[in-house]
């Protein structure tokens, strides 16, 4: 008979923890010196519940899509397969949307993965790095001719979640206090623009081929050539108020441009802020 | 508490007789509003460890004012393999950026193979777990670049493995790495209850002169399996009585102290928590003049 590798005693604590089905490792004991899973059950019941409560702190709309039982029983098990692996709880929860999708019992249910994402992708703006955004006027400052080549930088705490699913709507009806004043239409794609210009993290709608442009300019593309990629995936593409809708709710930091082969092919230095007013 | 920074207003000066509070975002609002008269702000470290945002605008504003306490909840001291070193980084940029009058963690540990648990789980008191946790401190000293209190736990369990009382295994890790304690009264009436002591004679064996901060917090009442009182470091409520009897006893020993209200879940309307404190601060300015007699 081969025996088990024998556990440290944290690692034979932290094992029984998360596998209720586990007897209480050896040597923990009472008072009277005997062995008491009431006691050692406190424990798992902390770890569970605080975790529990850790995630419905950062998908509160899932929370009220699913309701506060079940979703309980959800991130129980979710927590069970996907412990975290970071002392810092603000990030934990990465994977819960994954877990979502691929969960059989929510399948009829299959917009609540890009619910949780835009979730999460909240939270991490939230807690984002402070930037200011672009000033307006330093776009309007580069010269005609050498616009077409400008690229940005994007803000730390800017995030894009497009979706099949009416997925800004469906947060929108269930969390921030929000009330389902009309039916959501299913059959409604959203995508998702997510920016904190300052301390308060703003939800926008992308209109028409919005995404494409965002997609080419977080890719490093330059304004024409992303505004062309967008025009070309959709023809309602409106190129000034997507870009007038970027600029508002402070999707970019800053802004170069780097001109290709004409006489201006230096690197036009940008003006350099060094800091925002609040 | 007395630490001076240069234009430093009027409450960061505040005396040791005024109790602090543990910061609740929900209670942010009002505290900048009407700037409270508490001793200083606890905050746990790693609710303050993203990069930007409205946590750390908030608690920059609320530091202006106030002495800071940077309490750790998971850095766990008590592992058996080595500290995360990130972790202890980002405890140390905290360190830096809020230049905070105490800084504490536990005596416990909460991660084991890379996996974090987010509670404070119960370690044997031997010889083996006394040298890692002194490794521990010494490097927690050495990276932060100060001396911090190690908090005593609350527990529900005991280990056959453990050769030595709790006390005097604090006693040791105080001599062996110079680190100061922060002595949570409620933890010691939840684990002496627990484990039918008497948390008076836990108490006489508890080495007093580190204390540099202590806790008051609320815990739940349950029972164990043999139906024995076990009771649960909830911080979900009032003080309890003896836990105020047992407080008014060290504040008899030692004088002043800084002293923290915790309330963590549950969390109640800022008055009741600021009337916890002012109860609290009521009992150290009687401290503060040893000839008045004690009432709660
Ligand atoms: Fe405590």
């Amino acid at each position: 008979m081969r025996s088990e590798p024998k556990l440290s005693p944290n690692g034979a604590f932290s094992a029984a923890l998360l596998d209720a089905e586990q007897s209480i490792p050896t040597g923990i004991v009472g008072p009277d010196g005997a062995p008491d899973s009431k006691r050692f059950n406190v424990y798992r019941n902390n770890v569970i519940v605080s975790l529990v409560e850790a995630l419905a702190h950062t998908f509160p709309a899932v929370q009220q899509l699913v309701g506060e039982e079940y979703f309980a029983a959800l991130a129980r098990s979710f927590v069970i397969e996907n412990p975290p692996k970071s002392p810092v709880l603000i990030w934990y929860g990465r994977e819960f949307g994954a877990y979502l999708d691929a969960f059989p019992p929510l399948s009829a249910y299959p917009y609540l993965g890009d619910v949780a994402r835009l979730e999460w992708g909240w939270l991490q703006s939230f807690h984002s790095a402070d930037a200011c955004p672009l000033d307006p006027a330093r776009l309007a400052s580069v010269s005609p001719n050498l616009v077409g080549e400008v690229r940005f930088e994007i803000h730390p705490a800017c995030r894009m979640i497009a979706s099949i699913w009416p997925v800004l709507s469906l947060v929108q009806a269930n969390r921030f206090g929000g009330v389902c004043s009309k039916p959501i239409n299913l059959d409604n794609p959203e995508a998702v623009l997510v920016t904190r210009p300052d301390i308060k993290v703003q939800l926008s709608c992308l209109p028409n081929g919005a995404v494409t442009f965002f997609n080419a300019l977080t890719n490093g593309k330059t304004f024409s050539d992303a505004a062309a990629l967008a025009s070309f995936d959709d023809s309602r593409f409106e190129l000034e108020a997507t870009l007038g809708l970027f600029l508002g709710q402070g999707v970019f930091t800053d802004l170069r441009v780097v001109a290709g082969s004409n006489e201006h092919g230096k690197a036009i230095a940008n003006t350099g802020e060094v800091g925002c007013l609040p | 508490m007395q630490a001076q920074h240069s234009g430093t207003p009027l409450l960061r000066t505040a005396p040791p007789w005024r109790a602090g509070v543990g910061l609740k975002p929900e209670h942010i609002p009002e505290i900048l509003e009407t700037h409270p008269d508490v001793g200083f702000f606890e905050i746990h470290a790693e609710n303050y460890m993203g990069a930007g945002g409205a946590p750390h605008r908030n608690l920059a504003m609320i530091r202006e004012r106030y002495p800071l306490s940077l309490h750790g909840v998971g850095l766990s001291i008590g592992s058996e393999g080595p500290l995360d070193r990130e972790h202890l980084g980002r405890l140390r940029t905290l360190n830096t950026k809020y230049d905070p009058e105490l800084f504490s963690e536990h005596l416990a540990w909460s991660t084991h193979d890379q996996i974090y648990v987010n509670d404070l789980l119960p370690v044997a008191y031997n010889v083996d777990t006394l040298v890692r946790v002194c490794d521990h401190i010494d490097e927690v000293q050495e990276t932060v670049g100060r001396k911090m209190l190690l908090e005593n736990p609350s527990t529900y369990v005991a280990f056959e493995q453990s050769s030595m009382t709790e006390t005097a295994f604090l006693k040791e890790v105080v001599r062996r790495t110079g680190c100061g304690l922060l002595l949570d009264v409620n933890n010691v009436y939840v684990s002496c209850i627990n484990h039918d002591r008497q948390p008076e004679h836990y108490l006489q064996d508890f080495p007093i002169e580190a204390v540099g901060e202590v806790h008051l917090g609320g815990h739940a009442p349950d029972m164990d399996q043999a139906e024995r009182p076990l009771l649960i470091d909830a911080h979900d409520r009032e003080v309890d009585a003896e836990v105020w009897r047992l407080y008014e006893q060290i504040l008899r020993k030692i004088g002043p102290i800084p002293t923290l209200v915790e309330w963590d879940n549950d969390v109640p309307a800022w008055g009741v928590l600021l009337a916890e404190a002012e109860r609290a601060t009521g009992l150290l300015k009687l401290a503060a003049q040893p000839d008045m007699t004690y009432a709660v």
